[in-house]
């Protein structure tokens, strides 16, 4: 954290957060409903569709759109680029608020979710699992967030003694940063090779952990970009776009070296013919495939990176796009045995709704509360 | 169960692993296992098995004339393929088999002389295998062998035989030969030799250890297994193939293929809808199969419907394609449902909700684009 930061001087209570809170509010409500009553009154998930938007949107888009902080990192620290360090603190906020609300997300998922702390209890443990990974690296992930993250916290607060113990062991807490989401990130796809056949063979493949930890490396740099373009233009602040174009030109080969892939090892299984077949799983694939390569277009362009409102729709490109391909690969390439249909009732859309409107009210509450926005030398505006 | 043991003890002798020297390099304990095997088979006990073993091997072999009237020598060729230890060596050096169109050595007057010789000197007790239909019409000419029509040859065999043993479909009751309009009014053995008990093998062709289980009991017990009303041994053709098919599932179920190469035939549904004749043929083939190669070595397993060839009246009479008549269960024409549709549909509150929400995020990125876009504009003048 050597670039130095600011909390951001504006009112913490605006129409735009009531909005949020009110939202936040009625999903509390029928969370209360899910653990007075249980998942069947509030939810449509069934024995056939045993995940529904909870896990795939709250869990799955949400932990990816968290990897800001993990993609941030791996640019900052591995690839060494120092300059990208005003962008750090930001996208780890979000990457913050993304996976705790994962984690509280999954709590509210399980039926039986007394049993949880089992997890944690090693001759409880199946180490043959997917999901006992996914649990474990998610939960000590958090934890590493919170720490990676609390030195913003502790300046605020004064507390120079314990800012000087963690820098101390800020090292071992990036490493791990970086470490944790490749691993849990890629077992995300791995828990949809074990499910075999269950899945189209258009999004099957032996490669689903590759594709899903490097589309949600992507995603966080599509993140960064997003929030830092809006960022600065919300709170009128100096735009970034500089460093911007700088990560642009890495998610732009990334992306084109995933489509690309995606296409060859389609090829190779002989499942290329899938993507003609006019089923749901190919308009899908179809759509992905269209929101990669315009973002990769923007991100490869010198022309068009140099325009800001174009690279800001290419950054929420990147996040469709990796939003729409686990949400095709876990629940429309996803065709269970027997004839199981779902679809999300409306507390359970409620619910999901809260929660991002929660992650955007606690990340503005944060800028506002926290130094954690880089520190600019023109005067503050209203906001 | 102890008085079992010490029975197979001492038949086993002191040496069980040293070979027989009648039987080649089939030792003691190889020949015990077989019979045991086959006693299983008919659903004998294990005691059985070693009297069977003992019967084969005991020195005095009783003679065999193998009769060829109308026939493929199918039958004969699926007897040589069985594989079991030396199967072949078993039933020809288990029984003396004097006299046998396709195997014999000797040919013409030599071989005739031989089966006469045979005949004379064993009267009453060898046992006689007809293999082939038998042609009646026209005095039986048709069919003849050493100047001698089949009927001729078959009576004469018949009347020393301690007993007669029909193998193949054709002696069982005149087989593809019978079929509409037997122009040579072929008939199976028993109905040439009324009176005389003939066992039948029916198959086309039978499965050789059919027939061998067979030929074992009548050595060890002096009398044949026991028959159904067709004359066939029970423990072979006691039940229809329909009640031991692996495809059975299916046919309870509602699955059928309807077709060939249909959805439904490449994914190993019931046959009963092409035309399979598994309700109303009495075999044991889903059971043992054939060709020694393990499971699924038989005609329904490989997706070709059962065309009834043990049954009179089916195989070589009702047409391929023809519906078996069900002897046991009708399938219903409806089948409760197994795959009703489970789970909730999208209700339009949901549907509203999930829309608008799509749609204010849609709306808040394109005035955020705007925005930034008028800004980059303003910055730039």
């Amino acid at each position: 954290m050597a670039a130095s930061a600011e909390r951001l001087r504006a009112p913490l209570i605006t129409p735009l957060t009531l909005v949020l809170g009110l939202l936040a509010a009625v999903a509390a409500y029928f969370v209360v409903q899910r653990f007075a009553l249980g998942l069947g009154a509030v939810t449509n998930i069934n024995a056939g569709y045993p995940w529904g938007i909870w896990v795939v949107i709250d869990v799955v888009i949400g932990s990816a759109i968290g990897c800001g902080g993990f993609a941030m990192a791996l640019l900052i620290y591995v690839f060494n680029r120092g300059e990208h360090s005003p962008l750090m603190r930001p996208a780890l906020l979000g990457g913050l608020f993304g996976y705790t609300l994962a984690g509280a997300a999954v709590l509210i998922d399980l039926g039986r979710w007394w049993q949880f702390y089992n997890l944690v209890l090693p001759w409880h443990m199946n180490p043959n699992s997917v999901m006992l990974e996914i649990g474990l690296c998610v939960m000590l992930y958090v934890v590493v967030l919170w720490l990676e993250f609390s030195p913003a916290i502790l300046e605020r607060l004064g507390w120079t003694g314990w800012q000087r113990r963690i820098d101390g062991i800020m090292w071992l807490l990036i490493a791990l940063g970086i470490v944790l989401p490749f691993m849990h990130q890629s077992s995300l796809g791995s828990a949809l090779i074990v499910l075999g056949t269950k899945i189209d063979p258009v999004y099957q493949t032996p490669f689903l952990p590759l594709l899903f930890v490097t589309s949600a490396l992507a995603m966080g740099w599509g993140v960064v970009i997003a929030e830092a373009t809006t960022v600065s233009h919300s709170f009128r602040r100096p735009s970034e776009h500089r460093l911007i174009v700088r990560i642009a030109r890495v998610v732009g080969w990334l992306l084109l070296v995933w489509v690309a892939g995606r296409f060859v090892g389609l090829m190779v299984r002989g499942a290329l013919g899938g993507v003609f077949a006019g089923s749901a799983a190919a308009a899908t694939f179809w759509v992905e495939t269209a929101l990669a390569l315009f973002a990769t277009a923007v991100c490869l362009s010198p022309a068009w990176r140099r325009s800001e409102p174009l690279m800001l729709l290419a950054g929420l490109a990147i996040i469709l796009f990796g939003a729409l391909y686990r949400f095709a690969a876990y629940l429309v390439a996803y065709h269970p045995v027997g004839s199981y249909s779902y679809a999300p009732s409306v507390p359970e859309l409620t619910v999901t709704i809260g929660i991002i409107a929660l992650e955007i009210l606690l990340y503005l509450s944060f800028v506002k509360l926290f130094p954690v926005l880089h520190a600019t030398r023109r005067a503050p505006a209203q906001a | 169960m102890a008085d079992y043991a010490v029975q197979l003890a001492e038949a086993l002798g002191p040496d069980p692993d040293a070979p027989i020297r009648r039987f080649g390099t089939v030792t003691r304990r190889q020949l015990f296992r077989f019979c045991a095997g086959v006693a299983a088979t008919m659903g004998l006990s294990q005691a059985a098995g070693v009297r069977m073993a003992q019967a084969a091997e005991s020195p005095a072999r009783p003679p065999v004339i193998w009769l060829s009237g109308q026939e493929c020598t199918g039958c004969t060729e699926s007897l040589l393929r069985a594989y079991h230890p030396s199967l072949e060596t078993l039933i020809l050096d288990l029984i003396s088999l004097d006299y046998h169109y396709v195997l014999c050595s000797g040919a013409g007057r030599q071989a005739t002389d031989h089966k006469h010789k045979v005949m004379d000197e064993y009267r009453g007790q060898y046992v006689l295998v007809t293999e082939g239909g038998t042609p009646m019409k026209d005095g039986g000419i048709y069919c003849k062998s050493g100047g001698k029509t089949h009927v001729e040859l078959v009576r004469e065999a018949a009347a020393g035989a301690a007993a007669v043993i029909a193998i193949g479909s054709c002696a069982s009751w005149g087989g593809v030969q019978s079929a509409g309009p037997n122009p040579t009014g072929a008939v199976g053995t028993h109905e040439v030799i009324p009176g005389t008990t003939v066992i039948n093998i029916p198959g086309c062709p039978p499965n050789p250890y059919n027939f061998l289980s067979t030929v074992l009991h009548l050595l060890t017990f002096g009398r044949p297994p026991a028959l159904d009303a067709e004359n066939r041994p029970r423990f072979a053709y006691g039940r229809l193939i329909h009640e031991n098919c692996e495809r059975r599932p299916h046919f309870d179920a509602g699955r059928f293929a309807l077709e060939f190469g249909d959805e439904g035939h490449r994914q190993g549904f019931c046959l009963y809808k092409i035309g399979c004749k598994g309700p109303e043929t009495y075999a044991n083939c889903p059971a043992i199969g054939f060709g020694d190669v393990g499971e699924g070595s038989w005609p329904v397993a490989n997706g070709a419907p059962c065309f009834g060839c043990t049954e009179k009246g089916i195989g070589f009479d009702k047409p391929v394609h023809a519906l078996a008549t069900l002897r046991t269960q009708t399938p219903p024409s409806v089948y409760p449902a197994t795959d009703a549709p489970k789970g909730e549909g999208l209700s339009p509150g949901a549907a509203a909700l999930a829309a608008g929400a799509a749609g204010i995020a849609i709306g808040a990125g394109a005035m955020l684009v705007r925005d930034v876009g008028r800004r980059d504009k303003g910055g730039e003048a």
